[in-house]
């Protein structure tokens, strides 16, 4: 017999519902954790979304931020913030730096001579420094950009709520949106926890988030839909398990897969891009955990009706009109 | 499931060769583009130049040329987002129309009484009128200067609002005509941008237009943002008025239809002018830099015929008199007219350098804009950074798939391998689309390029997953194989289309980076579901015919 590497063993029967209480549990404090995060901690904007400035500076010498903060200090630029880009991709002569000026006046900018200013003031202390990008966004365009990527993420979640329900049932569709706004929250908070920047691909990440993290549970509940007419006098929650268990090899794999190119971008994508690619890894095994138990938790409890033989009173009308119809699901 | 018939088997074979047709160019960036700019520049320029026909013969004509445009982040440039102040056009509209309402008011002055324009704002055209019981008799006369809108939508209405208060008649411009005037305003705006921008000529500039008053301008190669801001950000309105007088008072009161402009090169010294000017820079037909008789960096100009004939019969009637030279509200210079100006051309001399007076010629040239234009956000990318993450990009991107790849064939063999190299020419695809419909690929959309690496083989694993669950329960290979593939289509339409929900939202609501990775998820999931079920289905069904398997270990 040829090698088959098995992450997960060809029959399971894991009880996925046995630490319920424990797994709903985490996911609830996951998320008040998060809003507490997010609402004592507060983003940390990127210009996209607070307005500014940023530069940044690369240089073959080695500096200090405080070196740079001073030279900088008699400019009287307002709300001035310089980190320092560590990066692995980074060889031992390169130095990055990134600096960041709040708004300024309607426009938002640094005007040419400030920028002129602060590129002399560096060269002072470093004549190698040299400015890779310059980024301004006024107040103005910013305050919209928040306003469209909140209507996005909305628009999204509302979509896939329609799709589900259209395709599954109401249960189905709770459940999937359930699991969305826990990844999308959990995703958030972490970037309250650690301050990454927040920007304009930042939300891009979460709403791939949300394609990635339905596109599993969809999978499942695929199954699921399949299952409950097959085994239709077993138990609710054990029809569950038994699909959670048929589906778990393909969501290891494609779990394994996608990690593994995200891991790959993480690692060798460069400083740019860290923060978007972070969220989609992070985001994506948020996503494998909130299918395999919140989504299913929610259906659970919510309970699905099963008796689509058996017209319930006062529909029976309706439902001898839809026998036939291809709208009805298939007994 | 098994059975695909020959024309469908072309079919699919047919799409993936073109796919790596149109692909292949990319392979040869530096080279294409070589030969893509010389294909531009000669068919511009009319004729080819031995060079442009070395760097032609670079690509051979016959083979597809279409690259994948690089983002500004990944190629390096500037980006900037202006605002078109288009309120401006109002009050200059008002003024324009003032001499021709006050002629005709004037007309009636035995019934209406003498007229007098008072201050307002600055899109209101304020008559007081002397005598206000024949106000009606005033509005009507102002009526027969409205037309109807002229507007796409054909509204209709009329381009003027005419109301009167006590014994003031107000004029301003209806709403639908403010409207349509918006919109020309940004047309024009757009029209100069462009010129102007192709007066430099760099390479595929971006020039559009954003919501209602806004324009977009992406031109990769620039040095800085602030290069491009001085190219487009000038408004280029030149004007050439009489000067009635000349002082040092910002403040001071000009009188009646005259306008106080400062000095460009004189701190302190304000010139009075007449507000109607002789000519315009409409009038300009040509400009170009030079050097005046001392040697210092100038503009010559020529006017067309009708504004040669203008500025002839000024400078004859005028002699001896200063004239001003007006650049967006500053006065360049104020020479004495020596004598009769009839040959229709001219120069602008003082304070400039050579760069300033090849900017000027350009600007010049391509014409002024319309209205003042803010800038909402500016960005500048350095080439360097741009081919920093082009690189981190293209090995991030090869260690993924190797990774994938390699996991791929761990798990399920020959099977394995047939996804693998479905997900690698669905790779090929997707820059094939992007490079065919025009897409732009950015660093985000590299991204979304290896999330697809990662998310394509899903369908696979969907597919294999329950061709291992048939042959669990017994079935024939084939049977497994054709069931296998029927029953996972449903989680395969269902998983794709959520996904597709989520990344259509992306580009509607999306801008820049979102916009990109949006166009590259989008178009990987459509190449996925392609690859993943007629190209390993056809892969799978060839050997099926060829080995005819009696047991599969999968």
């Amino acid at each position: 017999m040829a090698f088959r590497l098995k992450l997960v063993p060809d029959e399971t029967s894991i009880d996925f519902f046995r630490w319920r209480w424990l797994t709903n549990g985490v996911s609830i404090v996951g998320m008040i954790v998060s809003v507490i995060l997010i609402v004592t901690m507060g983003l940390n904007f990127g210009i996209d979304f607070k307005g500014g400035t940023t530069i940044r500076t690369e240089s073959s010498n080695a500096f200090e931020v405080s070196d740079y903060r001073e030279a900088l200090s008699g400019l009287n630029l307002s709300d001035l913030s310089i980190t320092e880009v560590f990066d692995p991709t980074f060889g031992p002569d390169r130095h990055v730096a990134q600096i960041r000026i709040g708004t300024e006046g309607e426009t938002g900018s640094v005007t040419p001579e400030e920028l002129n200013r602060i590129e002399a003031a560096l060269k002072q202390i470093d004549p190698q420094v040299m400015f890779a990008s310059v980024e301004s966004v006024g107040p103005k365009v910013s305050g919209e950009l928040i306003k469209t990527a909140f209507y996005a993420v909305g628009a999204a979640a509302l979509g896939i709520l329609l799709y589900i329900w259209m395709r599954f049932e109401w249960q189905f569709a709770v459940g999937a949106v359930v699991a969305l706004i826990h990844d999308v929250l959990l995703t958030v908070g972490i970037f309250a926890a650690f301050q990454i920047r927040f920007d304009l691909s930042t939300i891009a990440a979460l709403l791939t988030i949300l394609g990635y993290s339905v596109n599993d549970t969809v999978v499942v509940f695929d199954r699921l839909r399949e299952n409950l007419v097959k085994f239709k006098s077993m138990p609710l929650i054990e029809v569950m398990n038994l699909t959670v268990n048929e589906t778990l090899s393909r969501t290891v794999m494609t779990g394994v897969t996608t990690a593994l190119a995200l891991g790959a971008m993480l690692i060798w994508g460069g400083d740019v891009i860290r923060g978007f690619v972070f969220a989609m890894f992070w985001g994506v095994g948020v996503g494998i955990y909130s299918t395999v138990y919140l989504a299913k938790n929610i259906v659970l409890s919510l309970g699905v009706r099963r008796d689509w033989d058996k017209p319930v009173r006062g529909e029976k009308k309706e439902l001898d009109e839809l026998a036939g119809s291809p709208f009805r699901d298939a007994p | 499931m098994v059975q695909i018939s020959a024309w469908k088997r072309i079919a699919i074979l047919g799409v993936i060769l073109l796919g790596l047709l149109y692909a292949m160019p990319n392979l040869f960036y530096q080279r294409v583009e070589t030969h893509n700019d010389a294909v531009v520049a000669a068919e511009r320029a009319g004729f080819e130049s031995p060079e442009q026909a070395a760097a032609r013969a670079q690509w051979p004509g016959w083979l597809p040329s279409s690259l994948v445009a690089l983002g500004l982040d990944l190629r390096g440039g500037a980006h900037l987002l202006g605002e078109v102040n288009t309120a401006e056009v109002y009050a200059s509209r008002m003024t324009a129309l003032w001499p021709e309402l006050r002629d005709d008011l004037a007309q009636s002055r035995d019934v209406i009484g003498p007229v007098r324009r008072v201050k307002g704002p600055a899109d209101q055209l304020l008559v007081e009128i002397g005598n206000p019981d024949q106000m009606a008799r005033a509005v009507e006369i102002a009526r027969k200067l409205a037309a109807p809108v002229a507007s796409l939508t054909g509204a209709g209405g009329s381009t003027l609002d005419i109301t009167a208060r006590g014994n003031t008649l107000i004029v301003q411009l209806s709403a639908a005509e403010k409207a349509a005037t918006d919109d020309r305003t940004i047309q024009q705006s757009l029209e100069i941008v462009r010129r102007r921008v192709d007066e430099v000529g760099t390479r595929e500039p971006t020039i559009q237009r954003q919501g209602k008053d806004r324009i977009l301008i992406q031109v990769p190669g620039i040095g800085s943002a602030e290069e491009l801001k001085a190219l487009i950000g000038t408004t280029a309105k030149l004007t050439f008025n009489p000067v009635i007088g000349r002082g040092s008072d910002p403040d001071a009161a000009p009188g009646l239809g005259n306008i106080i402009v400062p000095s460009l090169d004189e701190p302190g010294v304000y010139y009075t002018l007449a507000e109607a000017p002789v000519v315009t820079g409409e009038d300009l037909t040509d400009a170009r830099p030079g050097f005046d008789q001392n040697g210092a960096p100038s503009v010559d100009f020529r006017f067309g015929p009708q504004g040669a004939r203008r500025f002839g019969a000024y400078t004859s009637a005028n002699v001896g008199q200063p004239f001003a030279i007006v650049l967006d509200n500053q006065v360049i210079s104020a020479p004495v007219i020596r004598q009769a100006i009839t040959t229709g051309s001219g120069q602008i001399s003082g304070a400039m350098d050579v760069t300033e007076s090849n900017q000027l010629a350009v600007l010049l040239r391509a014409g002024a804009l319309p209205a003042e234009m803010t800038f909402l956000e500016e960005r500048t990318i350095g080439p360097e950074l741009g081919q920093d993450s082009i690189d981190a990009g293209r090995k991030s991107a090869m260690i993924a798939t190797v990774l994938v790849v390699g996991y791929m064939i761990a798990s399920y063999g020959l099977f394995g391998v047939f996804a693998s190299v479905a997900v690698i020419t669905n790779v090929i695809l997707i820059l094939s689309v992007m490079g065919a419909i025009g897409a732009t690929l950015t660093l985000p959309g590299i991204a979304g390029i290896v999330l697809t690496v990662g998310t394509a083989v899903d369908a696979n694993v969907i597919i294999y997953e329950r061709i291992r669950e048939e042959l669990r329960s017994g079935k024939s290979v084939v049977k497994s194989i054709n069931d296998g593939f029927g029953e996972a289509m449903s989680a395969i339409i269902d998983a794709n289309l959520t996904t597709f929900i989520a990344a259509l939202v992306m580009f509607f609501l999306g801008s820049g980076p979102v916009k990109g990775f949006a166009v590259t998820l989008t178009i990987g999931l459509v190449t996925s579901v392609f690859t993943a079920i007629y190209f390993t289905r056809l892969m799978i069904v060839i050997w099926l015919e060829w080995r005819k398997p009696k047991t599969l270990v999968l």
